[in-house]
């Protein structure tokens, strides 16, 4: 393969209107977050301020994680529903254990030993069963919910034990003057980065959500891959639930009730990465994560109530699926394979 | 003679022997059985919102125990956070007509149709802290006016002119249709009117969830640095407003409500908190014990007399704190 997974990305030969005038929806994306960017700092107080700056970021990094966890799958055409259960559940069960007894880095192995046996059985169900994925990630989903609420605990919400400073300070401290969660978001793009763009695997994945077919006769192991696609996504919904949960002291299991998943979604799409597969990286979570970030602090600032707020981000996702289909239109090959 | 006496002494003992007898075996109560005879078999259902917080686990384990106790059923429906599960469950309850369905409403808005359909059916219905539009049989729950002024009052103290601060406050709702907020925020706006020393610079719905709450007071708390005040609606979901202005380092003073779990009491012990307004569940669970049995043994129709009970609310702070103050619900279940 002589070409860069960029290249299998963005410069694709495909036939969409992006290509002919040279606009991807990353960088409509890119200019509307300029364009809001300097809006509200001419029309906020204190909007500019370097503390409002990294608020923004620090509200969004775990929307971010997540979305980094979606991006993987997504690249690899398949989707995860079950991120923010698995998310909730995994750290409940580390949080539940604690309360019984365990020491908190022991409990934590066992939620993270957890949320990767839930990513293989998921995975095994997508890559061998051949069930698509929306479908295995939605009923996983609700299975693991169902663990969740039914066996592990009996309250939505549980409380971290105690005196535990080492883990709160994943959620509030701050190394260098910027919080912590923002450096773990940091870390896991920039890991994230390097394994899409440098490693085999990476390339793996984009060769599998571009063409499943190729990828196969190619000589890779198509199945496997698959799987692993899932226990990474896993493994961010993971780390996005410490941060969460070291934020507030406690996890939350009643997040699966709301739109968070529609969120991450939302980050995926509107950074640029096609539903389609095989295309867009890690800058355009940065992106779209920006962008919501953005909004949200915005109409937060502006004391908008939460139904509007609700209505600007569906609006939001609404247009980037307009310009979504329209940059990257479907074509015999694509709609043949199949796509959520 | 003699034995005219003898005979008039042996039935004055005679006498005096049957009342000593009788006063040894006490009096029959002649309300009690028929009471438990008209509570025994009945049927009672249960609509929580979502049995996994600590509200309906508390007033479902005080109300279990009244039934098993006295001899009536009690079913628990759960709505598992959706209205529209909730109103299945509430039709599906039509159906089996039960004597009495408690119920706690998400909102001032989604059941109240259903409720109307289940008096008319019959069946009397108690609404539990979360009122609908509709006004049932029986309402038991708080006093979220009552909260709300006390909450506004406490701001002025706090932070209105005479304490010489900002009197800058900001607001964290609860969805923007519960009861818990509607009738809160109207408490709020009817008490600083007037009061131009304070200012509510933001008022958004944290919509029960810490994180949300979290990320609202850090925004509210970095855009305006004199913030003085928060009144929060939930104290499970303020525990993440609570944790902003910790990372903030400042002193706000944050007053917040709820069904005073241990984790209020925790809450003010720590920190988090400076004041709680407790509803007191285990109070609720009373009333609402007493509000089914009033209704099963009362012979007027569904809908025929309404009537409510306000908890007394229960200010918990470092003041008043003491070792009962707060419940914990393994204790309840037992």
């Amino acid at each position: 393969m002589s070409s860069t997974p960029q290249d299998l990305g963005s410069n694709a030969p495909r036939k969409g209107v992006g290509h002919r005038i040279g606009v991807t929806q990353e960088l409509i994306v890119f200019l509307v977050s300029i364009a809001l960017f300097a809006y509200f700092s001419i029309t906020l107080d204190n909007f500019l301020s370097r503390d409002n700056i990294l608020n923004l970021i620090r509200n969004v990094a775990m929307l971010g994680m997540l979305s980094l966890g979606m991006a993987v799958v997504v690249i690899g055409r398949g989707v995860d529903l079950s991120l923010v259960a698995v998310m909730a559940v995994s750290l409940t069960f580390s949080i539940v254990l604690a309360n019984q007894g365990y020491a908190f880095s022991t409990a934590l192995v066992l939620g993270l030993a957890f949320v990767i046996v839930v990513a293989i059985i998921m995975g095994f169900l997508i890559a061998y069963v051949e069930i698509p994925a929306i479908f295995a990630t939605l009923a996983v989903s609700a299975i693991v919910y169902g663990l969740g609420r039914g066996v592990i605990a009996t309250l939505d919400v549980n409380n971290v034990p105690d005196n535990l400073n080492w883990f709160l300070f994943l959620g509030r401290g701050s190394l260098l003057g910027i919080p912590v969660p923002i450096w773990l978001f940091a870390v896991c793009a920039a890991a994230l980065y390097f394994l899409l763009r440098k490693t085999g695997l990476g390339r793996f994945i984009y060769a599998i959500g571009d063409n499943i077919s190729t990828a196969r006769i190619t000589g890779i192991p198509v199945r496997p891959m698959i799987i692993l696609q899932y226990v990474l996504s896993g493994v961010m919904a993971f780390l996005a639930g410490c941060v969460t949960a070291a934020s507030v002291a406690s996890m939350n299991m009643r997040m699966v009730n709301s739109t968070l998943i529609y969120d991450v979604l939302l980050v995926v799409i509107l950074g640029g990465i096609g539903l389609t597969g095989g295309r867009g990286g890690v800058r355009n979570v940065l992106v779209g994560t920006v962008l919501i970030g953005l909004l949200l602090n915005g109409m937060t600032i502006l004391d908008i109530s939460y139904t509007v707020q609700n209505l600007v981000k569906s609006t939001v996702l609404l247009g980037a699926l307009i310009v979504d289909a329209l940059l990257n239109p479907r074509d015999e090959q694509t709609s043949q394979q199949g796509d959520i | 003679m003699m034995i005219v006496k003898y005979a008039a002494a042996a039935v004055v003992a005679g006498i005096l022997s049957l009342g000593a007898a009788h006063a040894q075996e006490g009096m029959v109560d002649e309300l009690r059985q028929p009471t438990l005879d008209t509570l025994a078999g009945k049927k009672v259902i249960f609509v929580p919102m979502s049995m996994s917080f600590d509200l309906p686990e508390g007033w479902a384990a005080i109300m279990q125990k009244e039934a098993t106790r006295v001899g009536y059923t009690l079913d628990i429906r759960d709505a598992n956070w959706s209205t529209d599960t909730g109103t299945r469950a509430l039709t599906q309850a039509i159906t089996e007509k039960p004597d009495v369905i408690v119920v706690q409403n998400f909102d001032v808005a989604s059941y109240a149709r259903t409720l109307k359909k289940a008096e008319d059916s019959g069946i009397k219905v108690i609404q539990v802290n979360m009122k609908s539009s509709y006004q049932t049989d029986a309402f038991v729950g708080a006093d979220w006016y009552g909260i709300g002024q006390y909450a506004a009052n406490r701001m002025i103290e706090k932070c209105g002119k005479a304490s010489g601060k900002s009197g800058k406050i900001a607001i964290i709702q609860g969805p923007a249709t519960a009861a818990a907020s509607v009738y809160q925020l109207n408490a709020i706006s009817e008490t600083l009117k007037g009061h131009d020393d304070i200012k509510i610079v933001s008022s958004q719905t944290g919509d029960w969830d810490q994180s949300k709450a979290r990320g609202i007071a850090q925004t509210v708390i970095q855009q305006n640095p004199d913030l003085c005040g928060i009144i929060g609606f939930w104290d499970v979901m303020d525990a993440g407003t609570g944790a902003a202005i910790q990372e903030s380092g400042k002193d706000i003073y944050l007053i917040t409500s709820g069904g005073g779990n241990k984790t209020a009491c925790q809450g003010v012990e720590n920190g988090t908190f400076k004041e709680v307004i407790s509803y007191d569940v285990e109070g609720q669970g009373r009333d609402l014990n007493n509000a089914i049995k009033v209704l099963l043994q009362s012979k007027e129709a569904a809908g025929a007399v309404k009537f409510a009970l306000y908890t007394p609310n229960k200010i918990i702070s470092k003041d008043t704190m003491s070792t009962n103050s707060c419940w914990d619900l393994d204790q309840l279940k037992k």
